[in-house]
């Protein structure tokens, strides 16, 4: 990805923009069509601390905008992206600051409203995922800041009536280069304000070059930590409002079921029960406390109608996906003739991979607290997606889009669950046929049984070898559901569905003969985002494919890695560092072997080995290392904290647990049966950052796609026996 | 009336004793730093100190604290600089965060009984607190930072 040219004009529409916040000060909004909005919360509406009980939103309004320069000194970074651990809350005032000369001791970050300012170019929407946020706010957050900082120099340099030139911006101050003179921002802000509009300005606003930088690249502490490490920190079921009651709400367990009757009197003589009710996803329990709520869900008696689904079964979706593998499917990916290729190779194989269900499981169950009047309505909530929680609210109570606040709290994990809008349904729901504030909180059975889970996938791939030992052909069939016809429906073409090919049409890997197909294989589980998304099926496959490959072709898999990326220097280049660090060629330790696998994703490539022994009981994953080229990195640290925890995601979908289907419910309904790769399974973690030019790539997901198939890959070294399904099943070996 | 010494601070609360000390805290004493997880004592996300010892506070009932000493994250440190805050903060270890409180509240007691643990100490205390997020090496740098007073500034 390249950048467009690092500088930006300073124009009438960025100046119209310009206006005075109601207290005296410096709103600066960024050159998009901007409409009145919500006051957003205090910068630190996350602290239970200074829990700010939200102000009647139809109160206040002020434009949007990404710096609020206060009339009282506080300099306000508007954060429009949701903090579930991945370190927005850091990084992107760090962009803004940067320009703006400020340092992130200076600053308060403040909660965006929903408004089309804030959208994400990458997801179309208010959104937070697919590793976008920082290459969504990459050049235009960084333009803000500059523009911003032009501001305050011109109104200094007006009011000591001295040449722009001669004004400096640095820590919160205009400083005269004479020395002797500065002002704070919170002076210019008034003054800054109240510069007469211009003709745009012919002089562009150059951002600053990468050299001199003071913020970007550095590892400022994350400013979120001292909340989490102090009990203070507030996600969605930490939302406290006053006359909040509690619910929980029985789900028919049959996917897809609906309630046919039900009976509440022993469940309603519960004290504290406040109300029992029929809601659009199941009955309600509605009390003045959590344990009530639940306690009376556990003697509540449920009775769902029959549904098609109750038949439903991994066996059976197995066996649909199976016949998926033959006949007609979509086209992905076109090049050559794979069919002569095939014909014409010396030797090929061909192998059938199965992927299962995942669910999200973050550690934070769904939850939503939604406070319902008559004329507006607040919803306070851990999501993905604000744009889409504020439509679902306005769809459910009928008030127009600027009635509707939405709050983000912290996110307890979020890892694309939290783009769904379920939770919120229940929680806008219950609180407008109550009249009260209303906190809906799931079990983690819930969570488990009622998730929008990563796909299950089949794959059939054959490859051929020429007598050379060159890989010549390679075709990949993919069979699932699609996510895409639901989510993004716009963006299904021919019967294609981006996340489920990501990472296998556009293989990087040279091969003069290829096909990728997919076919399309619905089933009654629903399927949503998740941490890596497709890439984590697909380079699982792929990547342990050719391994097998390797070993017909008789060739080291790091050697045929690097002969298929002779003209990828970026893949060849973490390829070899992660293989050199992680001493690829040094003999193993006894009883173990050590496995590699490559990935590409959200504009980042990664390169993982994994050494692991393997036991009648246990496959022990040793030690891990990576390396990554993600672009420049704005926190060195948070990107190495990403790496580590998408791989550890990875490791449980390749160690642990599977979502599976009987009797069309969900069989999993805790960690006992789903269980989390635990501390002391822990490998030993090296992530290694590749310097690079290049803009920012995604890291959020792509620690998880190369985990599975580096640990599966080093398996088939150690014992020869492939693996051709996860999760790994350590009687396998 | 259940008697109990709350965070260096007596109080008698007027609960249901069957009720998991989990929801009275969250619900009824405004201590909302301890974490619901899974309610069935597999995630550790609740992780509190009942006489010093950690316990889940969601499988805990209100009678199995009467006349005890309950501590929770809210009251690990007076200022929020207890060695194993300031470490957590050297080290980056929260990510989305959710599970620290009880990742703390469980370390904190492991420091107690073994100031300076080894590492199949800390694999054996930690290994009941799950992190979907990954942060078990740091949690493991931290504890290490925080058992060994030379390194808790670097």
């Amino acid at each position: 990805m390249v950048d467009p040219p690092e500088n930006v004009r300073l124009t009438r529409r960025a100046l119209l923009k310009i206006g005075a916040l109601a207290g005296g000060g410096l709103v600066l909004g960024m050159a998009l069509p901007t409409r009145a909005a919500p006051l957003p919360d205090a910068a630190d509406a996350m602290s239970a601390r200074t829990l700010p009980i939200p102000a009647d939103p139809s109160a206040d309004f002020v434009p949007n905008a990404w710096i609020r320069l206060q009339g009282d000194g506080r300099i306000q970074l508007v954060l429009a992206r949701s903090e579930m651990g991945q370190g927005v809350m850091t990084t992107l005032p760090m962009l803004l600051a940067e320009e703006l000369e400020v340092g992130l001791d200076q600053i308060e970050v403040a909660l965006a409203p929903v408004g089309p300012d804030y959208v994400n170019r990458f997801l179309g929407a208010q959104a937070t995922g697919e590793s976008t946020s920082l290459r969504d706010a990459w050049t235009g957050l960084r333009e803000a800041g500059a523009v911003a900082r032009r501001l305050l120099i011109n109104a200094a340099a007006a009011t000591w009536e001295v040449p722009e030139t001669e004004c400096q911006a640095r820590r919160g101050r205009v400083h005269h280069a004479d020395g002797t003179r500065s002002l704070a921002y919170a002076e210019l802000a008034v003054l800054a304000a109240g510069l007469p509009v211009s003709e745009p300005s012919s002089a562009p606003i150059p951002l600053k070059s990468s050299d001199a930088w003071t913020l970007i690249g550095t590892r400022p502490r994350r400013l979120d930590t001292p909340l989490k490490v102090s009990g203070q920190a507030r996600y969605g079921l930490d939302v406290r409002l006053p006359g909040m009651l509690y619910a929980t709400v029985e789900r028919c367990p049959v996917l897809g079921s609906r309630v046919r009757h039900w009976r509440g009197e022993a469940a309603r003589a519960i004290p504290g029960v406040v109300e029992i009710l029929m809601v659009r996803h199941g009955v309600a329990v509605v009390a003045e406390t959590s344990w009530a709520a639940l306690r009376a869900r556990e003697i509540l008696e449920v009775d769902c109608r029959p549904s098609i689904n109750g038949a439903a079964d991994t066996a059976r979706i197995r066996a649909r996906f199976r016949a998926g593998l033959t006949g007609r499917a979509a086209l992905a990916h076109r090049q050559g003739d794979v069919s002569a290729a095939l014909d014409a190779a010396h030797r090929q194989i061909e192998v059938v991979y199965e992927v299962p269900f995942q669910a999200h499981a973050c550690l934070e169950p769904m939850n939503c607290t939604a406070d319902v009047k008559p004329d507006r309505c607040a919803v306070h909530v851990p999501t993905q997606d604000q744009q889409g929680v504020q439509e679902t609210a306005r769809r459910l109570t009928g008030l127009p889009a600027e009635r509707i606040a939405v709050h983000t709290t912290l996110l307890g994990g979020g890892f694309g669950r939290r783009r769904e809008q379920d939770f919120v349904i229940d929680a806008v729901e219950l609180s407008q046929l109550l009249g009260r504030p209303v906190q809906v909180i799931w079990t983690r059975a819930d969570d488990l049984r009622h998730d929008f889970y990563r796909p299950m996938t089949l794959h059939r791939l054959r490859g051929g070898i020429d007598e050379q030992g060159q890989l010549t052909a390679w075709f990949h069939r993919i069979v699932g559901p699609s996510l895409f016809a639901r989510a993004r429906p716009s963006e299904m073409s021919e019967g294609l569905d981006p996340t489920l090919i990501a990472g296998a049409a556009n293989l990087a890997y040279a091969i003069p003969h290829r096909r990728v197909e997919y076919r399309r294989a619905d089933t009654p589980v629903p399927v949503g985002f998740w941490r890596g998304g497709g890439h984590t099926q697909n380079a699982f496959v792929t990547e342990c494919f050719l391994d097998e490959l390797a070993r017909l072709a008789g060739q080291d898999p790091l050697d045929l890695r690097r002969t298929l990326l002779a003209d990828r220097p970026r893949h060849r280049q973490v390829l070899e560092l992660a293989a050199e660090r992680a001493g690829w060629s040094a003999p193993p330790t006894t009883g173990r072997a050590c496995g590699i696998a490559l990935a590409e994703a959200f504009g980042s490539v990664i390169a993982t080995v994994a050494e692991v022994s393997a036991s009648a009981d246990r496959v022990r994953v040793h030690r891990v290392v990576c390396a990554v080229d993600c672009g420049q990195v704005v926190h060195p640290e948070i990107v190495r904290a990403q790496i580590e925890g998408g791989l550890v995601f990875g490791l449980t979908a390749t160690l642990k647990g599977a979502i599976t289907l009987s009797d069309g419910r969900v069989e999993q309904g805790n960690f006992a049966d789903y269980p989390l790769l635990r501390f002391d399974e822990m490998p030993a973690i090296e992530v290694h950052l590749v310097q690079s030019d290049a803009a920012p790539g995604g890291v959020s997901g792509l620690g998880t796609p190369p985990i599975a198939p580096a640990v599966a890959n080093a398996l088939f070294a150690l014992t020869g026996r492939p693996v051709h399904g996860l999760p790994i099943a350590p009687s396998a070996f | 009336m259940i008697p109990v010494t709350l965070n260096g601070e007596l109080r008698e609360l007027d609960l249901d004793p069957n009720m998991p000390l989990l929801w009275a805290l969250r619900d009824h004493l405004g201590l909302t730093g301890t974490k619901y997880g899974c309610g069935t004592g597999e995630c550790g996300a609740c992780s509190v100190h009942l006489d010093g010892v950690p316990v889940n506070a969601c499988v805990t009932p209100l009678s199995a604290v009467a006349g005890k000493t309950v501590t929770t994250i809210e009251g690990l440190s007076p200022d929020g600089r207890h060695p194993l805050q300031l470490a957590w903060i050297v080290e980056e270890v929260p990510q989305c965060g959710y599970c620290q409180s009880g990742q703390l509240m469980v370390a904190a007691a492991l420091l107690t009984a073994h100031p300076r643990p080894t590492d199949a100490a800390i694999d054996a205390a930690m290994s009941g607190v799950l992190c979907r997020c990954g942060t078990y090496t740091r949690i493991r740098r931290a504890i290490q930072r925080a058992a060994n007073p030379e390194a808790r500034d670097g």
